[in-house]
């Protein structure tokens, strides 16, 4: 078990193993976000309230839902990084706060053209998610900050990972004090006791799009973390073999 | 030779600290007073933006108060490692046989006893150019209290990743404020709900809650971050 991790951690070995991962992620990806396309804007009936405005939510809540697992994937590699001195967790971390980043942003711009029709307005202050949101994306960027600020590769990690660390602490406390601050979002209509809350043809392109979703951030952070790894050993030697062999 | 026959125990050492560094700051008492004059100075800023109007004042008085107390916490807190860095008191109390993180609490201390505290004490004078009846003052400078006590310790966090670094000041601002912001929030509501006569329990409990925790978990992570930027 050990001996697995330990080779699986080795850059050169991750470095292959993820170029041959990719396709298995973008595929099925694409398929799955394909049919969650067409079934969502064709398929699936206008919703008897909200109309045709409601189709946003099939990029919505992807974006909103991995924009928060993000977060925990970078604060828990950033933990292992920091714990048992992985380097791979590390490089993990820093590849994946970027894209987390852009699922908030476009968590919070769908937010807010869905919330024009719905609200009347771009922006609800009133409205909690989308409020936490918004503080997710400044925690996103004082990580990113902080890591460019340093210079050194090493110190930026473990300072990095601190921070990940207390802000994954932090992050339900914001959303339940943000939640108590107001409330006027609609409730959450995926998850509640007895299933859905919703119709079978609007659900399943929804699922679609959130597992062809987060094959796509998967494959993503696959290349993100393959080139991180690739600039953080440039000066080791199967690097140099590699690009003299003219390998990819 | 050895320290470690002397070692005086952790609360002598984290009580040492924090009477050095109150010691420093009674030296040059500049440092305590600017926050609190740039406390004023942004209180002042609001009504000359929005307008002398008394019931607005009154009304925006606990969200000015709060947001006014957090940016002055914020500005003193850039300091708060930056000497000992400079001079290598910082090295000293790394190679030290004691625990960084009694060390750090005690840093925590010195600094809420020279910035939180002084801001929960001046706050009253401006709280009555807001119209703020002394009721609501009384929990105004409650949850205060509370509050800068979670500030002084979350923001010692951000000081410790962003000590010796170049741009350190608005790095600061931007790792820190996120995290305040529950702070913030249960803060200047909890006035607001006194101050149209609703409950407030809820938001004493929560910032007492959330010092309780901050004050058992953030030194640990002030003194690694001091270990990983001293490296």
């Amino acid at each position: 078990m050990w001996k697995f991790i330990h080779k699986l951690a080795s850059p050169p070995h991750f470095y292959s193993l993820a170029a041959r991962m990719v396709p298995w992620f973008v595929v099925p990806g694409l398929l799955l976000v394909a049919y969650g396309v067409y079934a969502g804007l064709f398929i699936a009936p206008a919703d008897y309230q909200q109309g045709d405005a409601f189709r946003i939510i099939y990029i919505h809540v992807p974006s909103a839902y991995l924009s928060m697992m993000t977060y925990m994937i970078m604060a828990v590699s950033a933990a292992i990084g920091l714990i048992w001195r992985i380097k791979l967790a590390h490089a993990v971390a820093a590849g994946a706060a970027p894209l987390g980043a852009w699922f908030t942003f476009l968590a919070l711009v769908t937010g807010s053209i869905w919330g024009k029709p719905m609200w009347g307005t771009w922006w609800e202050w009133g409205d909690p998610r989308l409020t936490s949101e918004l503080i997710l994306l400044f925690l996103y960027f004082g990580y990113m900050a902080l890591r460019g600020a340093i210079d050194d590769t090493v110190k930026a990690d473990k300072a990095s990972a601190v921070l990940a660390m207390v802000g994954a602490v932090n992050v339900p406390i914001i959303h339940f004090s943000v939640e108590w601050w107001s409330s006027l979002h609609q409730g959450p209509t995926l998850v509640k006791k007895g299933g859905p809350a919703m119709d079978v043809a609007m659900l399943y392109p929804l699922l679609a799009m959130i597992l062809g979703f987060t094959f796509l951030f998967a494959a993503l952070l696959l290349r993100r973390v393959r080139a991180e790894v690739l600039f953080r050993e440039r000066r080791t030697r199967w690097v140099k073999e590699l690009v003299l062999s003219g390998g990819t | 030779m050895t320290d470690y026959d002397e070692n005086p125990g952790l609360f002598t050492a984290m009580l040492g600290v924090a009477r050095r560094d109150l010691l420093l700051a009674w030296k040059r008492p500049g440092d305590i007073l600017n926050p609190l004059f740039f406390f004023a100075m942004v209180a002042t800023l609001f009504p000359l933006a929005v307008g002398p109007s008394p019931e607005q004042l009154e009304f925006s008085g606990p969200a000015v108060l709060w947001v006014a107390a957090l940016l002055a916490m914020l500005l003193s807190l850039n300091s708060l490692f930056l000497s000992d860095f400079e001079d290598g008191s910082l090295d000293q109390m790394l190679v030290s046989p004691l625990p960084l993180t009694a060390l750090a609490l005690g840093k925590s201390i010195a600094h809420w006893l020279t910035s939180g505290l002084p801001l929960v004490l001046v706050s009253p004078v401006v709280a009555i150019t807001f119209r703020m009846p002394l009721s609501v003052t009384g929990f105004l400078m409650i949850t205060l209290l509370l509050g800068t006590i979670s500030l002084s310790l979350l923001g010692s966090i951000g000081a410790a990743l962003t000590v010796g670094l170049h741009r350190g000041t608005a790095l600061l601002s931007l790792l820190i404020l996120p995290l305040a912001m529950p702070v913030l929030i249960f803060g200047a509501r909890t006035v607001s709900l006194v101050a149209a006569g609703d409950g407030v329990a809820g938001g004493l409990y929560f910032l007492g809650a959330y010092a309780v925790l901050v004050l058992s978990l953030a030194p640990f992570a002030t003194a690694a971050a001091l270990r990983i930027s001293n490296e």
